[in-house]
């Protein structure tokens, strides 16, 4: 299996990333361009074939490892190969 | 005083803690690598700046999961000093040893200039030769030291005496014009609760010596060295 972690900075966190994208995109002329966020994608081949195991494995690498939970929150997602 | 030094892959300033150290304390530090998990007979453990793994992932985390900080942090229960100096400060909070976050420059910028650090917490063993609302000039070389805590944690920190030191302008203003970096509440570095693991931004061993510009940052070395010698 393949898990997806996505790591975003939590709300109210100040993103300097995000914001310079966001001036960017309007100073090529799109138009309409709200709050932009940054964050990361960090996808993980996994030896298992259950999806509800993966998944919890996953959840713990992103709490011990992945995403600083101070000020990232994170979503899993789980794929077949 | 017995120091070591920890390094990591990308680490780059720990020549100049160990000049820092062994000027205080006249002895030379013991390097210690990554893998290592000895540090039996130290008094105090550095974590230098630079930047370990290439800051992959974040600031200081992947050195933060090295088999050497479970022994800093078991080092520091049992008694034992750390001081962590920007990518050590990032590192200890990565570990849990310190809280919040450090988050990117307020302004975005990469921030290579003097500061000026007021003494917000005297009596430790870390400000034995600095008083309380001293002010003293240190380096800043850094893109990701704006400092962070939820509102709850803030109050702690500054309720519990545990803000060791605020930007402030060289009179000791805390203003938000000293504040670089644009860290919460103008936090420079904090202290653990036991008082013996201290973290912080700037480099105060970056200026130890007149030919290098001022002997500025001398007193945290010498104060702690008068505190722990043996």
């Amino acid at each position: 299996m393949k898990a997806i972690v996505t790591v975003m900075l939590k709300d109210g966190v100040l993103d300097p990333q995000g914001r310079a994208i966001g001036q960017a995109l309007r100073g090529l002329g799109f138009a309409g361009v709200g709050l932009v966020r940054a964050g990361k994608v960090i996808e993980i081949e996994l030896a298992e074939h259950d999806p509800e195991k993966a998944r919890t494995t996953a959840n713990e690498m992103a709490r011990r490892l992945l995403a600083n939970t101070v000020i990232e929150r994170f979503s899993v997602r789980i794929e077949e190969n | 005083m017995r120091a070591g030094i920890v390094l990591f892959p990308g680490i780059n300033r720990e020549r100049d803690m160990a000049l820092a150290l062994r000027r205080a304390s006249g002895r030379a530090p013991r390097m210690i690598w990554h893998h290592e998990t000895d540090l039996a007979g130290l008094d105090l453990v550095v974590l230098p700046g630079g930047f370990s793994y290439g800051d992959y992932l974040r600031c200081g985390a992947m050195a933060a999961r090295s088999p050497v900080m479970r022994a800093v942090a078991d080092f520091a229960a049992a008694g034992g000093y750390v001081l962590g100096v920007c990518n050590g400060f990032q590192i200890l909070i990565e570990a849990g040893m310190l809280p919040g976050a450090l988050l990117r420059n307020a302004g975005l910028r990469f921030l290579a200039r003097d500061c000026h650090l007021r003494v917000a917490r005297a009596g430790t063993a870390f400000t034995r030769h600095l008083a309380q609302g001293a002010v003293f000039r240190a380096p800043m070389a850094h893109g990701d030291g704006n400092y962070f805590a939820d509102e709850a944690t803030l109050e702690r920190l500054e309720g519990e005496g545990l803000v060791a030191f605020h930007y402030a302008t060289p009179a000791g203003q805390v203003v938000p014009e000293a504040n670089f970096n644009g860290s919460a509440r103008a936090i420079a570095g904090i202290y653990a609760p036991s008082l013996r693991v201290l973290g912080l931004m700037p480099h105060p061993e970056d200026l130890i010596d007149p030919l290098l510009g001022g002997e500025d940052g001398l007193p945290l070395f010498t104060g702690l060295n008068a505190a722990l010698a043996a």
